[in-house]
């Protein structure tokens, strides 16, 4: 799922590059303080080992064969933060070398794979295991989450070559989710079974537990959280289905639509999801969808220090 | 080393191999933002563009047939992706302009990495004060991908040789072991590396 160069245009290159640089930079951050010195010599092997497990094909049905992305697996390993910082580099390598996804688009392949993939299938996998908990929690929440990273990677690659004028959004988004549904489950089989394996053998290699890691702070969290959220409205948000949700479609099938009322009673400042005053209407629900994320994460960050004071 | 196949020309001795490195990456990225920004119509400067990139290639010594063959598997990615554009109305030209636009950057990027040495490459990264420990990190990488690359590969000749049943669950069984495995003596590696390395004055 490496993009090749000549797929996305400026805006887009731009765009993924920025939010690249900054998912990165937290991760590398965060690396180095949490992982000292004597880590770095890991991280670069297990970069090779990703790229050398990225070469085993597996078979899958009537003669096709997949190979596994790792973001999940390296990610249960090492961490979120080492795994971006791992990824990073097999996908910095494997253009240079291998001309394997372009230059110029290495910025959004890193932001799929390295950090949407890490982060989405990292956080489904601490969700999964605080619910479930216990040894075969941990096997469905590797399974869940690799499933989920696989996916999230081929959103916002579908998101990026739409918003490119490359492939229609209505082609793009079937064609590279419903095959990417099935690679996921290559994926979390073959990252079930590894973790197994390693379990069974070296146990103490399972660095991440539902305990956060130490030295991890809020700002790296909220700076994880707020690349994903940008990552979703960017590139997936205007191309969300316009057709009518359930309620008005079945208000428009009864006949009783005609009542809503035309003006509401209180007028709001982006009604039905647009910025005011920007011409375009897929900026406008950009725009707005930026803009009521701000909104409420300032919002719920007032609250939080206000009941904490109370306690 | 048998595998040096990731760059197994970037040391022929050549004269675009002598050029510096950042002459080469400049170049490089200047014109792939060139052929990826500018709109088909001057197909005359896409021309050019390509008559350049050939005589850049003879002039390189690479085998032809090589740099064939590296095209020919890449196109294949593309091509893939392109043909989903042809679902979509003006989808032809789309086709055609992406077809077009990737084959030449590919071609690009084909004889950049061809003509020079990763090492180089990451010595020129880091005069531009790319954090060295980043440095550091993808040149282990570099190093170690061919010894583990050799391992897998053992394993999985093992692995045949000793396995006479075309059993799909035991494949991907023993798939996970091999992986495990791999991942276990990298870790193993890894300390032993930081070990020498600090045994030689490394900071």
């Amino acid at each position: 799922m490496h993009i090749p160069d000549g797929f996305l245009d400026a805006k887009v290159i731009i765009a993924t590059a920025a939010l690249t640089v900054i998912g990165v930079g937290a991760a590398w951050r965060q690396t180095k303080k949490q992982l000292p010195q004597q880590q770095i010599p890991l991280l670069g092997l297990a970069a090779a080992f990703v790229f050398a497990a990225q070469m085993l094909n597996f078979p899958v049905a009537g003669g096709t064969s997949g190979h596994l992305l790792g973001a999940v697996l390296i990610s249960v390993l090492l961490g979120p933060s080492a795994a971006i910082i791992v990824m990073t580099a097999v996908l910095v390598v494997q253009c240079f070398l291998f001309a394997d996804g372009g230059v110029l688009a290495l910025g959004a392949n890193i932001f799929n794979m390295a950090v949407m993939g890490v982060l989405v299938g990292n956080a489904i996998y601490r969700i999964v295991l605080r619910i479930l908990g216990g040894e075969r929690g941990r096997i469905a929440a590797v399974a869940i989450a690799s499933w989920g990273s696989v996916l999230a990677a081929a959103l916002c690659c579908a998101g990026e070559l739409a918003w490119s004028g490359t492939v229609a959004w209505q082609t793009a988004f079937p064609a590279m989710a419903g095959i990417h549904a099935l690679i996921g489950v290559g994926e979390a089989v073959i990252a079930c079974l590894v973790i197994t394996a390693i379990k069974k053998t070296r146990p103490e290699l399972l660095a991440v537990d539902s305990r956060p890691l130490p030295g991890r702070t809020v700002a790296t969290v909220i700076v994880y959280g707020v690349v994903i959220v940008l990552g979703l409205v960017l590139f997936v948000l205007p191309f969300a289905s316009a057709w009518p949700d359930g309620l008005e479609t079945v208000a428009a099938k009864f006949g009783f639509d005609h009542q809503a009322l035309a003006r509401p009673l209180v007028p709001s400042l982006m009604p039905d999801y647009k910025f005011p005053g920007l011409d375009s209407a897929a900026f406008a629900m950009i725009a707005a969808g930026i803009a009521g994320v701000v909104v409420v994460l300032l919002l719920v960050f007032f609250l939080s220090r206000r009941l904490k004071g109370n306690t | 080393m048998r595998h040096s196949f990731l760059d197994r020309y970037s040391r022929l001795v050549s004269p675009i191999h002598g050029l510096s490195i950042l002459s080469k990456l400049a170049s490089t990225m200047m014109l792939l933002i060139i052929i990826v920004t500018l709109p088909v119509a001057f197909y005359g400067i896409f021309a050019v563009i390509l008559f350049l990139l050939c005589i850049v290639a003879i002039m390189s010594r690479i085998p032809l047939l090589f740099l064939l063959k590296r095209m020919a598997l890449l196109e294949v990615f593309v091509l893939t992706v392109s043909l989903l554009s042809l679902l979509q109305p003006n989808g032809i030209l789309v086709f055609s302009r992406l077809v077009l636009k990737s084959s030449l950057c590919l071609f690009t990027i084909v004889l950049f990495s061809n003509t020079t040495p990763f090492s180089k490459l990451l010595e020129a990264l880091r005069k531009w004060r790319v954090p060295p420990l980043l440095i550091t990190l993808l040149a282990l990488m570099y190093r170690y991908l061919f010894v583990l690359i050799d391992e897998m590969e053992r394993m999985q000749r093992a692995r045949t040789s000793r396995t006479f049943v075309r059993n799909r669950a035991l494949l991907w069984r023993s798939l996970a072991t091999i992986m495990s495995q791999l991942f276990i003596r990298s870790t193993g590696r890894a300390e032993k590396i930081f070990a020498c390395m600090c045994s030689r004055g490394w900071q």
